[in-house]
């Protein structure tokens, strides 16, 4: 087992992602600081992709041949690390092809509860009933929202930012009453880098009867989370951004919850019985995985939580907390940038964004490019969380197990950079 | 370097010091382009007398190369007749689509052929042709009101 005391061998690390070894534009070394939007995947997690594919390849859940019978062997394999990776159980967990497609699961199967049997009756939505959400979301966890809110007649209602970039809850009692459905919110901002108190809220939407939707993207890949201890009802991540394959995401859901809860896409795979004239579906999880799933993802995903597991969340989120402080000290001190977000480190995670004075986004960005330092530059999928904040558009630099201390200190030089070529220094 | 190719003194210019910058009365149409990948806005109008444009005259927030392209197109199409305005756009269009590897023509796009090294960088792209979409969207608003 790992522990805290010793820290992350992160030269050991990196050489585990080839990537990390290139240069770009012009021979520049890569620092790559925008895991927030895509992580890098170390080989063991592509070898395990392709050892799979070399030797088990084929359609899980149909076919009694050997090669059917281990492809769903490691499917279901996958299934079980990941549940174990967030503290569920086996059945709880949907793949979706992304998070994105996981919050509109749930969003969708709640619509469909108005035509579902007696059974899905706690999902219903209609006029009258509240959804409400936060101003930090990432879009994929609040447009799903306004338009089931659009389709149903619900009302769509959210908390409020501070100007520190806190989670506003002053006013949380007004927020979520009895008339609250759905409460949907995010555990850790990919702008703000804010962790926000999950229990805070899934207790205030159990005290009232609404269900909980974590966005859990930007924090189950940077530090251990465990659902069930947070008491949220689903939740959802991404594989891409933890170290495994794109078109994958994860939809975590309380076992009692995904058996009552209607089906979102129909079709093979998800039945029980099929008539001409109606169908019966399969208990979840099942239930949500319609057509053949996407196999070797899943087995790369395995492979990435053992990576993980093997270096430990804990020893991750001490290294990233490390250099979250060192670059929040480091544009700390330079003229003219504005970190957007939480100043300490208290509850907060390794996205950091900010804005230069004189400078837009886009600019800085293509100037910490051409010096080989990889950010986000833009609203990064949340609108309406940059406006609250004043900002058309901000930097981020996002951090993960594979950074280093010398890649924020390129970061800093660079924002530095930048301000001399645009002549705002 | 070639980043120096890119943010050509001329869009430097051209960012700091905007022609034709401000939103104008009298105006036929307006259009609101925004880029959502980035969030940029431009807000333009267009002012005719017969097939020659008056004036063209907008505010918006962005980046230098949106901000410069969309001064640049002030310079290049007022006082000129629409279908001189939009060869000029149309070439433009190419030399930005062209991903570096078209000539572009000085004595028609006057500043805007700065924007060569842009073209390198297909992110880009769109923030140069944001207020020439704007352009053509007003133009063709202001014909759809007249017809």
């Amino acid at each position: 087992m790992t522990t805290t005391a010793t820290p992350l061998d992160v030269a050991t690390v990196r050489a585990d992602f080839p990537i990390l070894g290139r240069t770009v534009r012009e021979g520049k070394r890569l620092v790559y600081l925008d895991s927030g939007a895509t992580s890098q995947r170390p080989r063991q997690v592509l070898d395990a992709e392709r050892a799979f594919l070399e030797t088990a390849n084929a359609a899980v859940h149909r076919g009694a041949h050997q090669l059917a019978e281990e492809a769903t062997d490691a499917y279901e394999g996958a299934r079980q690390k990941i549940a174990d990776f967030v503290g569920v159980q086996y059945g709880e967990i949907v793949f979706t092809k992304n998070a994105t497609e996981g919050v509109n699961l749930v969003a969708y199967a709640m619509g469909n509860a108005a035509t579902a049997g007696p059974e899905a009756e706690r999902f219903r939505i209609g006029p009258g009933d509240e959804i409400v959400v936060t101003e930090m979301e990432h879009h994929a966890n609040l447009v799903p929202w306004q338009q089931l809110a659009a389709r149903t007649g619900a009302t769509l209602r959210w908390f409020g930012v501070t100007d520190e970039g806190r989670l506003d809850l002053s006013n949380i009692d007004e927020l979520v009453t009895e008339r609250t459905k759905v409460v949907a919110f995010t555990h850790q901002s990919n702008v703000l880098g804010t962790v926000n108190p999950v229990r805070v809220l899934a207790d205030a939407a159990r005290a009232v009867g609404a269900l909980t939707v974590l966005d859990a993207c930007q924090s189950v890949p940077h530090a251990p989370v465990d659902f069930t201890a947070l008491g949220v009802d689903f939740a959802v991540f991404s594989g891409h951004k933890m170290l495994g394959p794109s078109g994958i995401g994860v939809l975590y859901g309380r076992r009692e919850l995904l058996e009552a809860l209607p089906p979102f896409l129909t079709g093979g795979s998800m039945i029980e019985m099929v008539q001409m004239a109606k169908s019966t579906f399969a208990p979840p999880p099942a239930r949500f995985e319609a057509g053949v799933p996407m196999t070797s993802q899943a087995v790369a995903l395995g492979a990435a939580v053992d990576y993980l597991n093997a270096i430990g969340m804990d020893r991750i989120a001490a290294h990233e907390h490390q250099l979250t402080e060192a670059a929040l000290r480091g544009l700390a001190e330079i003229p003219g940038v504005r970190v957007v977000g939480p100043l300490d480190t208290v509850d907060r995670g390794g996205a950091v964004s900010f804005v230069i004075d004189g400078i837009h986004a886009h600019d800085a960005g293509q100037v910490l490019d051409s010096l080989g330092v990889a950010v986000r530059v833009g609203h990064h999928c949340a609108w309406p969380l940059h406006r609250r904040m004043d900002a058309a558009a901000t930097v981020r630099a996002s951090f993960y197990l594979y950074n280093t201390l010398d890649e924020v200190t390129a970061l800093v030089d660079a924002v530095r950079e930048a301000q001399k070529f645009f002549g705002v220094a | 370097m070639q980043l120096q190719q890119m943010y050509q003194e001329i869009i430097l210019d051209h960012y700091k010091n905007p022609h034709g910058r401000g939103l104008r009365d009298p105006f036929d149409a307006e259009s609101h382009q925004i880029n959502p990948t980035c969030g940029d806005e431009v807000t333009l109008r267009v002012k005719l007398d017969g097939d020659t444009v008056r004036d063209v005259s907008y505010d918006g927030q962005g980046c230098s190369i949106s901000q410069a392209s969309t001064s640049v197109l002030t310079d290049l199409v007022v006082g000129r007749p629409l279908d001189e305005a939009f060869e000029k756009m149309d070439a433009f269009v190419e030399l930005m689509q062209g991903r570096g590897q078209v000539e572009p023509d000085e004595d028609v796009l006057e500043d805007g052929i700065a924007f060569a090294g842009v073209a390198k960088y297909p992110a880009r792209v769109k923030c140069a042709l944001l207020g020439w979409m704007a352009f053509k969207d007003a133009v063709a608003r202001s014909e759809g009101a007249k017809a």
